[in-house]
């Protein structure tokens, strides 16, 4: 134990006696029996149903789930942080090094955060408060539980952040968060989680809102921490990949029961229950789909040299430029799927809303079916607009929550001169093309799930019978078994209607099996350009193979339960 | 500012009714009328008077009344000081009672505490300014004689009179203000009461207060500052009710008065005044603003 000073006042209360027993088991967190639910009053709706897990010293448990399965919740519990009067722990116990957590006084709780346990987030981006140096933020919790002087203070601080590999941490230190990056953010929140040394951290898809690169950099790091300090860790994640690079053993979650839990060796091969099975079979394969034979059918889209400068306009002095896009030349033939692949930053979304005009590229051309839409105004681009539609990410916000789904869909046609009439039977139709009651039509976004907004979004993108379709992000909001259903749909709507389809994707897995050909882009520029399966199996550029190598769980074929070495000749021969 | 100006200007010389009229009498004759109209150069061309008017403002003449023939200065002067005491009164009244009250509110959300503070909030925007005012000197000066009615004595008069005199008058202008403060500080608590780093905050194990002073306040404030920026700027500019429930001397009542009379030289220097209190009120929030959050920068 290094963590003297702030312990003196906690240590009577949980150190004699526990300790004999808990050297036995090591278990840190010991969770039985769970039960919460919405509100006080008994027969409320149960988010969390029984479920029991176990976290040892040294060990990380993924807690494993679809959305809805109630694993954030369930860390919440064991912090003392859900919000009060709406979730209610009705049942069971959480027991951290032995002292029960549901029964513990608000006081007490404070006490143990950030002492005993402590806890990382999703999103570095807004879990720091804007308008605090971050070192006074870290500094908050020393000054919170210790008895340490500023100078010892500030130089635990600094040793915490070298610790964490950040680079001139006296800069950091005074820096407030909206000048660091989200990675930069992250290890801020992991430094200051871990600086009074916890024995439990419980990290909430700690690297979700991160770029593959700056996953795997955290990821290790977390691994690093924990063999240092001998920390248990509750790590919350839905992504499979992440889970194979980084659990121990794992829990997997569902509507708020315990599905399946056991050695993540034993999980990943020989899951016993079905839920198992289809949530791994679901993960698709970085290894890309067999290649279709090249196509000679006509080039719907092309895009020329296709470059969009934003200025930035600066009261005194010289503005600044930002090139988000450079010089980005593409083609895409009918019935054929063009990826675009790339981190944040690296200008693919900025491209896709070039292509589609929704902004105005700065100069190149693009071409769509034949004819030249980068520079005409918007009124004559006004009949070409049809040819070509987009799909965004976020199928909560992309639909209009007062406007039914029959009108959404039925919207554009109208727009173009098709009677009401025709329009609301076109929309029954589509609607069952992709997979939906065609009397969903006079229902509301709001009483579908994501994965089914996502088809309404299709639907309507397919009613004005576009050459292209432009995906971004399309299945990214997704979980695992939807976003599958979801590309299996894009795949089967292809091969009916013979469209092409852009889509434009962070995913190098959902690339590799949905794209024909790929673009992987960089700071604006394409950095190397070809066939799927040419590119993600034998990258020519340093960045494609960087890409490759953080892509999390690559050493594993999920949906075959093996490792990939062990499949290579049976799948993977290209 | 300079549109202002002309904009003041022309608007003024647009609007119909005619000083020299008012000043000459029911009973002028015409020739007295013209006499006047030239003294005050009314007759020259619009282009002309504006120039004068605007080369005497650029050397601190703010002409003279047309009505009481002192100077526009001098008049002004002597009104500052009530309005400005009252303003300030006024707001630090509010804000010491809002936002802790606002703050309460969020925190104890939708427990009785915050509907009490919402419930006297509607209170404080629905019972309008002069009932609260007469109330108060019902109540205060009539009945319990705490204080005197009304009036106004200057500070350099000794705090004790001032202050005597200063507290209903306060008392009764910061109620609505107070309603409106508390109401955007909830608010605006509430919206980042909801925010991650509230979350973070509270997984570190610090206290309560710290959360919400440290962490939720300082986030919420850049709205509420613009509240109570505003709301100095428009008591600056006169709360005639107020002024004339208590008999004071102000701003707002000179105002008045000079627009019935059409004092041209008075409302001009008026309008000006106020925007000027406009331009330097906006100028401490964004300055305010910069402070609080070091995302903003201009």
């Amino acid at each position: 134990m290094c963590c003297g000073p702030m312990d003196s006042g906690l240590a009577t209360l949980s150190r004699p006696g526990m300790t004999e027993r808990f050297d036995v088991t090591n278990t840190i967190l010991d969770i039985n029996n769970l039960v919460v639910s919405v509100g006080k009053k008994p027969g409320g709706h149960k988010i969390i149903d029984g479920i029991s897990i176990q976290v040892r010293e040294r060990e990380t448990l993924c807690l494993v789930g679809e959305s809805g399965s109630g694993k954030s919740v369930t860390s919440l519990t064991t912090m003392g942080l859900l919000p009060k009067g709406t979730l209610v722990p009705t049942g069971g116990s959480v027991k951290l090094v032995g002292e029960e957590i549901l029964t513990a006084t608000d006081r007490r709780l404070r006490q143990l955060r950030a002492t005993q346990m402590a806890m990382i987030f999703q999103e570095p981006m807004t879990a720091l408060n804007p308008v605090v140096p971050v070192g006074r933020q870290i500094d908050e919790v020393l000054r919170a539980h210790t008895k340490l002087d500023a100078r010892a203070r500030k130089k635990r601080i600094l040793d915490m952040m070298e610790q964490v590999h950040l680079p001139q941490v006296e800069r950091i230190f005074a820096s407030y968060p909206h000048r660091l990056s989200g990675g930069q953010r992250q290890r801020i929140m992991i430094a200051m989680a871990l600086v009074l040394e916890p024995k439990l951290l419980i990290a909430d898809e700690p690297t979700t809102a991160l770029d593959v690169t700056t996953q795997k950099q955290i990821l290790s790091l977390i691994r690093e921490l924990q063999r240092d300090h001998g920390t248990a860790v509750l790590f919350i994640t839905h992504d499979m990949g992440v889970v194979a690079e980084i659990a121990d053993r794992v829990a997997v979650m569902r509507q708020g029961r315990l599905v399946e839990t056991g050695p993540l060796d034993t999980v990943l091969r020989n899951p016993t229950m079905e839920y198992t099975r289809n949530l791994l079979a679901a993960v698709p394969s970085l290894v890309p789909r067999p290649p279709r034979e090249e196509s000679r059918e006509p080039v719907v889209l092309e895009a020329n040299e296709l470059s969009k400068v934003y200025k930035e306009r600066a009261f005194f002095g010289k503005g600044r430029e930002v090139v988000a896009a450079d010089k980005v030349t593409l083609t895409l033939r009918k019935g054929r799927t063009l990826g675009i692949v790339g981190e944040s930053g690296s200008g693919k979304s900025t491209v896709a809303r070039c292509i589609v005009r929704l902004i105005d590229p700065t100069s190149g051309g693009v071409r769509l079916a034949g004819r030249e839409i980068a520079d005409i105004s918007r009124r004559l681009l006004q009949p070409h607009r049809q040819k070509i539609q987009i799909v965004f990410q976020d199928p909560y916000r992309s639909l209009n929550p007062r406007v039914t789904v029959g009108e959404s869909i039925a919207e554009g046609p109208i727009n173009y001169g098709v009677a009401h009439a025709d329009a609301i039977k076109r929309a029954r139709e589509l609607l069952e093309l992709v997979g939906l009651p065609a009397d969903a039509v006079s229902r509301y976004p709001h009483q579908f799930s994501g994965g089914q907004r996502q088809r309404i979004a299709i639907a309507r993108a397919l009613a004005l019978d576009p050459d292209v379709l432009v995906a971004d992000e399309a299945v990214s909001a997704l979980d695992v078994s939807v976003q599958a259903q979801v590309l299996d749909l894009l795949d089967e709507i292809q091969n009916r209607l013979g469209i092409a389809i852009l889509f434009i994707t962070h995913d190098l897995r959902v690339a590799a099996q949905i794209c024909d050909e790929v673009v992987v882009m960089q700071h604006g520029r394409v950095v190397e350009q070809g066939p799927a399966a040419e590119v993600l199996t034998h990258p020519k550029e340093a960045y494609t193979k960087a890409l490759l190598d953080a892509a999390p769980g690559r050493n594993w074929d999920f949906a075959n339960f093996r490792p990939v070495a062990e499949g290579v000749g049976a799948s993977a021969s290209a | 500012m300079g549109v202002v100006a002309l904009f003041v200007f022309l608007l003024l010389r647009l609007t119909p009714g005619d000083p020299a009229a008012i000043l000459a009498g029911d009973n002028a004759t015409p020739e007295r009328l013209e006499r006047i109209r030239t003294s005050l150069g009314l007759n020259e061309p619009l282009i002309v008077q504006f120039i004068t008017w605007v080369n005497k403002l650029l050397h601190g003449d703010l002409g003279t009344s047309l009505i009481s023939n002192l100077p526009v200065m001098k008049m002004i002067g002597q009104r500052v000081e009530p309005s400005i005491s009252i303003a300030l009164c006024t707001i630090i009244l509010a804000v010491i009672v809002a936002v802790p009250l606002g703050v309460i509110a969020a925190w104890k959300h939708g427990t009785w505490i915050d509907r009490f503070v919402m419930g006297l909030s509607v209170l404080g925007f629905s019972v309008p300014v002069f009932v609260v005012g007469y109330v108060l000197i019902e109540v205060f000066a009539l009945e319990l004689r705490w204080v005197p009615v009304q009036g106004f004595k200057s500070i350099s008069a000794g705090f004790g009179p001032f202050f005597e005199r200063m507290i209903l008058p306060t008392c009764a202008l910061s109620f609505i203000y107070i309603a409106l403060i508390a109401r955007m500080t909830r608010a605006a608590m509430l919206d980042v009461l909801g925010e991650d780093y509230v979350r973070t905050a509270r997984a570190k194990g610090i206290n309560e207060v710290a959360v919400m002073m440290r962490h939720a306040l300082r986030n919420a404030a850049v709205p509420v500052i613009t509240v109570i920026g505003t709301g100095f700027a428009l008591l600056i500019s006169g709360v005639v009710v107020t002024e004339s429930v208590f008999n004071i001397p102000g701003i707002g009542r000179l105002t008045v008065d000079a627009v019935l009379a059409r004092d041209y030289p008075v409302i001009q220097a008026m309008i000006l005044l106020t925007s000027l209190v406009y331009v330097v009120v906006n100028l401490l929030i964004d300055v305010a603003y910069t402070l609080l959050d070091p995302r903003i920068r201009y």
